[in-house]
């Protein structure tokens, strides 16, 4: 069988464990190598359980990575920008999905992460792993930082408006998550009788994205976020005003312009039925972010944006990068449209 | 407004997205818009006219 050797740093995770589903069905991967110091020599299909019977592969310690085409770092965000350096040797082209080369400004980082940036010189050689902004940087690049999340859905939200500057001002966006969010550590945050039933705004301002955000449309923007009785799924509600008035139809005609050869945005703006405007629900596995917008009173618009985190919010969005980078097509090993109900 | 396949170019009023109905079009017949998905009605056909069709609101939050 031809194809690549993608390798999965950190692949007991959440999010390890959606790159390896992604990869296992995608037809130009020939092999996965996944990486995990915890369970080095443990069956994936036991942290995944999902993947029984569909592979026999055994988590492997990092002494133990022969070179790759490809590595994906699903690693831990402040300890990674430590790791990249020794990596390059590993694979030509490595895709980070942790925080730690996401901002360009490593005061910026200091600020939000709480800790100073060991690989500074580096971050400029990262290229933002959203296809949707940078897809022909991504076509060349060997380094990629996928952005967070909510950051993604907040950003594909915020888009059409901010690069047409058609927003004003300071914009508020709302983010909602689900459980899987936060990790597969066992803290006391994430217990059953804390967390069930729990919509717990857990970042009233200053959310750690807002940055991202900020730094990919140039707005002034503020994030909240809270924690929903969810497993999958994130949405941003972003409030903000018009730099001109506009009607419905502008605002759609605008998105269309800006969407409409997106093989995975959605606009979602509807007058009728029960999904009128992006809803995490319908998204499950899928890597589509759906995107819609409302008007308000006067110059005050709404919009919306919702995907599940773990894929378009961070695996499936990487394994996207990748197919651009490997000159692919797009799609590739990312065609499931989510469950309904 | 006449395109070539026989289908017929409207404008939909709620979001101006193009809705072309499949001829022949006949009065209160409802399409649907694929854009918006709001339902329209035809309410004269010559020339045709489309207005929104009423719809009962759902509340989520009261
Ligand atoms: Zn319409």
């Amino acid at each position: 069988m031809t194809g690549i050797r993608a390798g999965i740093l950190g692949a007991s995770g959440y999010i390890g464990g959606e790159l390896l589903r992604v990869l296992l069905g995608h037809p130009r991967v020939a092999a996965v190598v996944p990486v995990s110091r915890r369970l080095a020599g443990r069956r994936v299909d036991g942290v995944h359980p999902n993947l029984r019977g569909t592979t026999e592969l055994v988590f492997r310690s990092m002494d133990d990575v022969s070179p790759c085409d490809v590595l994906f770092l699903a690693t831990p965000h402040t300890q990674t920008m430590d790791m990249v350096p020794g990596l390059r040797s590993v694979a030509p082209c490595l895709i980070d999905l942790s925080a730690d080369f996401r901002l360009r400004d490593p005061v910026v980082y200091e600020r939000y992460y709480g800790t100073v940036h060991t690989n500074p010189s580096l971050l400029a050689d990262f290229v933002p792993g959203l296809p949707e902004l940078y897809r022909e940087q991504l076509e060349e690049a060997d380094l990629i930082s996928v952005p967070g999340c909510m950051a993604t859905a907040a950003i594909l939200a915020l888009y059409p408006l901010s690069a047409d500057g058609l927003l004003d001002g300071a914009v508020w966006v709302d983010g909602r998550i689900g459980s899987s969010g936060a990790g597969s550590a066992a803290t006391s945050t994430n217990l059953h009788a804390e967390r069930s039933g729990a919509m717990r705004v857990f970042a009233p301002a200053g959310h750690r994205h807002e940055a991202e955000v900020r730094q990919a449309t140039g707005l002034e923007i503020t994030m909240s976020a809270t924690g929903m009785p969810e497993v999958r799924g994130a949405q941003v509600v972003c409030r903000g005003r018009l730099s001109t008035p506009l009607r419905e139809p502008e605002l759609r005609r605008i998105h269309r312009e800006h969407y409409a050869d997106e093989p995975f945005v959605r606009i979602v703006a509807q007058r009728r039925g029960l999904y009128r405007l992006p809803e995490p629900k319908v998204m499950h596995g899928s890597n589509f972010c759906d995107v819609g917008f409302a008007l308000g009173d006067d110059r005050d618009v709404v919009l919306v944006a919702a995907l599940d985190n773990l894929v378009k919010g961070a695996a499936g969005n990487a394994v996207q990068c990748l197919n651009i980078r490997m000159g692919w097509p797009e799609r590739l090993g990312l065609a499931f449209p989510g469950l309904h109900p | 407004m006449e395109k070539g396949d026989g289908l017929m170019a409207l404008s939909c009023p709620e979001c101006e997205s193009e809705v072309s109905p499949p001829e022949p079009v006949r009065q209160h017949e409802v399409l649907e818009c694929p854009d918006c998905r709001a339902e329209l009605e035809v309410i004269a056909v010559e020339p045709v006219v489309l207005a929104l069709a009423p719809e009962i609101e759902e509340d989520w939050g009261e």
